[in-house]
């Protein structure tokens, strides 16, 4: 039972980082890999100053902000400087390494001993149920894991409704747009590359407050924490894209969610039955390969048929 | 309104695929006057229409629009004072967004985007209004993507796009050019009755004689990357689509003459 509660709650954490990689991959087809630096520059951005005791609802939104800078350097590289995408998110992804490492001083910082979200989650769950363990339907849970996947949903459901407004605003919808047909809206007096600095600044934002959170859940931030986070959220994508069976804006900020939620559980089922976790990337990146691959595969292999059926 | 002074323009310079496409281009375009451009295949007019819109910036001379230089303004910022039409009809819209979503973004061209929400209450009602003016039933489908729409369809829209908020120049660059005749006879009307009903002054390119004889009150011809012709007033309206034939015809013989001149010097003396 704590498996499922913890997977669900890691689901929801990293459901930010699916978001992250929603707007930069889907919206503004940017194939932005900075995420791996950015998701470990919030958690250590924010674990520092934790460790330097400035309160968890201060320390953690300002991941958002260390996050949008590292976002927007990459896309300033790629846009004002005319270098390759990949290679301007893999120069800030190989940058903020050396970053991430200055801001912690270690290649680790715990933060068991810290008042993190995580202790205020169990604080305020103690309080408000007077026990440290529930029974939910028979199984013993502990308060803090149920507040915390309680309020993570919440958190998440917030970010997701304030990011589908911000898309349907008339700055959001030039963001879109920009995406889709940037010499359209360069005709309409947008300036397309100030749109993809800002919406992969809101993107690798909301990728670092993902990482901010996760270390506080996870009791700590580590300077690998970031490997493999691309192909991750891009898989948590891809899931809620089936889910939701479309590309309309209002379903796929949801579908991103749920894809985020449902993917950490098969993960955890598959570590369940034995997989070793060593193989995780691996699968991963396979599982990602074949999400890309099916859609094309199918008329293909449909046509073939057809042709040996006539031939 | 638009002053172009001494424009040239070479793309790939100094490689074998050196093209010069504006060759010191100078026109002068009158407030309120509807001029048509026309040339032959690489002839540089839309290219010239690009300069004008700022796709690239020019390698020699000025562009003034209303007064001002915006030689070195980017395609965007320029984008305040024109309204533009595309040959290709997917350029001019967004697939992903819907017709209304696209109509938001035109009409706060010229305007600082805020957090405003986008497609409001008062666009809907205009914008209804005017698309049903079109008489092609998008009224009731304001919501579907746009690239879910014909060519045709989308041309239309593009075009009230483009003078939803009133542009000081409208730039049209072969705009029915990848229409079916039919389509592009509608887009045509379309065109003339927007330029005539706002009193719009506009550029328009085109490869159709019969459609540069037809409209505007000025006609401008383009041959490597110079205007060696200018059919204003009176001549404008005489002119017939044969006539600006013949006179291509004209070019087209004197360059085989050319050519064929050449090398025949070749033969003799190489």
């Amino acid at each position: 039972m704590s498996l499922l509660v913890g997977s669900l709650t890691i689901g929801f954490i990293l459901s930010l980082l699916a978001l992250g990689v929603y707007i930069s991959f889907r919206i503004f087809d940017f194939p932005d890999i900075t995420a791996e630096g950015s998701i470990t520059l919030g958690a250590a951005f924010t674990s520092t100053l934790l460790v330097k005791n400035l309160h968890p609802l201060l320390a953690t939104p300002l991941a958002f902000f260390a996050g949008g800078l590292a976002g927007a350097v990459t896309a300033i590289l790629a846009m004002k400087f005319n270098i390759n995408k990949l290679l301007a998110g893999i120069m800030t992804m190989t940058a903020l390494y050396s970053v991430n490492l200055r801001i912690m001083g270690r290649s680790n910082v715990p933060l068991m001993n810290e008042r993190t979200l995580a202790s205020e989650v169990e604080t305020l769950s103690h309080r408000l149920l007077g026990t440290t363990t529930v029974s939910v339907l028979r199984w013993e849970v502990s308060a803090q894991d149920l507040g915390q996947l309680v309020l993570c949903p919440l958190l998440i459901a917030l970010v997701a409704l304030v990011l589908y407004i911000f898309f349907r605003t008339n700055v959001g919808t030039a963001m879109r747009g920009t995406g889709d047909n940037a010499q359209m809206v360069r005709a309409q007096g947008v300036d397309d590359s100030t749109m993809i600095i800002l919406g992969l600044a809101l993107s690798n934002g909301l990728i670092a407050l993902s990482g901010a959170i996760l270390a506080q859940y996870q009791g700590f931030a580590d300077v690998q924490m970031g490997i493999g986070m691309v192909v991750w959220g891009l898989a948590s994508v891809i899931i809620g894209e089936a889910l939701v069976g479309t590309r309309e804006l209002d379903y796929t900020i949801i579908g991103a969610v749920m894809g985020s939620v449902l993917f950490r559980l098969l993960v955890a089922i598959a570590l369940r039955w034995g997989m070793n976790p060593n193989d995780l990337k691996l699968i991963t990146a396979a599982f990602v390969f074949l999400a890309l691959i099916t859609p094309k595969l199918v008329p293909f292999l449909r046509a073939r048929k057809r042709r040996f059926a006539h031939a | 309104m638009l002053e172009i002074n001494g424009v040239r323009k070479t793309f790939h310079a100094g490689s074998v695929n050196e093209v010069r496409a504006l060759q010191g281009v100078t026109l002068s375009i009158q407030d309120g006057s509807f001029t048509v451009v026309i040339g032959t295949n690489g002839s540089g007019k839309s290219t010239l229409l690009n300069a004008v819109a700022g796709s690239f910036l020019v390698d020699e001379g000025t562009l003034h629009v209303a007064g001002r230089d915006v030689t070195l303004w980017p395609e965007y910022r320029r984008a305040a004072m024109f309204g533009r039409v595309f040959q290709n009809p997917f350029s001019g819209t967004c697939p992903q967004l819907s017709i209304a979503e696209n109509f938001a973004l035109a009409a706060r061209r010229g305007f600082r985007r805020g957090l405003g929400w986008a497609v409001n209450a008062g666009l809907r009602r205009e914008l209804r209004e005017v698309v049903a003016g079109l008489g092609m039933g998008l009224e009731n489908r304001l919501d579907t993507p746009i690239g879910t729409l014909s060519g045709g369809q989308r041309q239309a829209l593009t075009l009230l796009m483009a003078t939803w908020q009133k542009p000081k120049l409208l730039l049209l660059d072969e705009h029915t050019a990848a229409l079916d005749p039919k389509s592009a006879d509608q887009i045509v009307t379309l065109t003339e009755n927007i330029i005539v009903r706002e009193r719009l002054t506009a550029l328009m390119v085109t490869h159709s004689m019969q459609q540069a004889a037809r409209v505007g009150d000025r006609l401008v011809m383009m041959h490597r990357g110079q205007l060696i012709e200018d059919f204003a007033g009176e001549r404008k309206k005489r002119v017939r689509a044969e006539e600006l034939l013949e006179r291509f015809e004209e070019l087209r013989r004197s360059e085989l003459l050319d050519e064929s001149a050449a090398e025949m010097l070749e033969r003799c003396y190489v």
